[in-house]
């Protein structure tokens, strides 16, 4: 049983290694596309801000997976084919892109109003509001949640094992199919997704810790 | 483009939808009875706990939390049973794994609402001659409740969401009920957007549900 195992270490590994790429990808897109959209949702004109808000219900009330399937054979059948890989990226993205429209609003909605009117009366541009006074305060309130919210990609990116992506998921189900190793392998999976997202939460929590001092 | 919308044959099948709808609400209402009393014992537990117990509690509760749901499903039906001579449904097997799943989730909300009760309530309580027991059942208990509902809320709606999952295992859910359609229809986008509208009504539905009943509880601080 041990050998059979550590003869599929390197398969198992190309998949981590995958599965760290996906969530890459995805935190990364996600982030510039959510700070945007949230940044929209806060400051934009009306119709903007209605069109980021019905965006980001309507992808928080529904299942990742039915996001997913509704991504991958729905973008093909109204024309556009992406490959599977990006396809699953693609979904995964949307749906952290609401959590962190989600987590900017709260951030920004922190810091007390009269900041903001401050900047005003010493005649700041908006921009300059945005990026001197708001935003290096909200940072600190944003930085703790998303950081937490990472773990929920790496988590999420397990699914693109459904689409036949070979993510560590999907390796792990594979070495299975082949050794019927059933036990040791969920195991060992689960302890490597739990190594990286528990490091993900440790440094969440002390992040939140340092930055408690402005929590009043 | 050139993609006409068709919902003839999702009506046609709807009963896969609506009966995998039930379904979801059934396993999540089991899953989330369960996970109820497993969160609220060990939180008890945890807040009046020695070391040990906390430390065993918090491993419980950070291994679930930092595990994808999916892995522990494929666990608990494809691994389990070839170690333990066990044999259960996958329906079950769902119930069991979500159920254990929610039970982590919930001990962090119930905790986190305990330690929020503040200490002269405690001490009131003891003042008047409260055993114990009746100060954590008389209150304790209901500051708590109140303390932690809109995060039980969303915990709970979240946890209406991960019914989705079963789907893996092939539980007629409703996720399943939209594959097999998508499958065997090829109506693809209007499966998928029936199947939204179905999640989110749902979902507001039981947000609505649990506001009112928020609203019922919140008294004075």
């Amino acid at each position: 049983m041990a050998s059979q195992i550590l003869y599929a270490l390197p398969f198992l590994a190309k998949g981590f290694a995958l599965t760290l790429w996906v969530s890459f990808l995805v935190v990364t897109l996600s982030l510039v596309a959510g700070v945007l959209l949230g940044v929209g949702l806060v400051y934009g004109p009306a119709p903007l801000r209605w069109a980021v808000r019905i965006f980001s219900d309507t992808i928080r009330g529904i299942p990742i997976l039915v996001l997913m399937f509704f991504v991958y054979y729905g973008l093909p059948a109204i024309g556009l084919h992406l490959p599977s890989f990006w396809a699953a990226v693609l979904a995964l993205t949307l749906f952290k892109t609401a959590q962190v429209i989600e987590y900017l609003r709260g951030a920004v909605a922190s810091i007390p109003k009269g900041q903001s009117e401050a900047a005003m009366a010493i005649g700041l541009t908006f921009r300059q509001r945005l990026t001197s006074v708001i935003f290096p305060q909200a940072f600190r309130r944003f930085l703790p949640p998303w950081i937490n919210g990472v773990t929920d990609a790496v988590k999420g990116s397990a699914l693109v094992s459904l689409l036949g992506i070979t993510d560590l998921m999907q390796a792990i189900n594979q070495v299975i199919g082949r050794t019927y190793e059933a036990m040791p392998l969920y195991i060992l999976g689960a302890l490597i997704y739990f190594a990286v997202n528990y490091a993900l939460s440790l440094a969440s929590r002390r992040l939140e810790r340092r930055f408690a001092f402005i929590r009043e | 483009m050139g993609y006409a919308l068709n919902f003839n044959l999702i009506w046609r099948h709807f009963d896969k939808l609506w009966g995998g709808l039930l379904l979801s609400l059934e396993l999540a209402v089991i899953s989330i009875a369960i996970g109820t009393v497993i969160g609220l014992a060990l939180a008890v537990w945890y807040v009046s706990a020695g070391r040990v117990v906390r430390a065993i509690i918090a491993a419980y509760v950070e291994f679930i939390r930092n595990v994808p749901l999916i892995l522990l499903v494929y666990l608990v039906f494809y691994g389990v049973p070839t170690v333990v001579d066990l044999a259960y449904s996958a329906p079950t097997s769902f119930v069991l794994t979500l159920s254990v799943y929610s039970g982590a989730y919930l001990v962090e909300v119930f905790r986190s609402g305990l330690e929020a009760v503040p200490r002269g309530q405690l001490d009131a309580g003891r003042a008047i001659g409260l055993t114990p027991w009746q100060r954590l059942v008389h209150v304790r208990l209901p500051t708590m409740l109140r303390i932690t509902l809109p995060a039980l809320s969303n915990t709970f709606i979240s946890l209406f969401k991960d019914t989705s999952i079963a789907s893996v295992i092939s539980v007629p859910e409703l996720t399943f009920g939209a594959q097999w359609i998508n499958f065997n229809t090829f109506r693809i986008v209007e499966v998928y957007l029936v199947t939204t509208a179905m999640y989110l009504v749902t979902g507001y539905i039981l947000l609505f549900g649990l506001r009112l009943v928020e609203r019922r509880f919140r008294a004075a601080r």
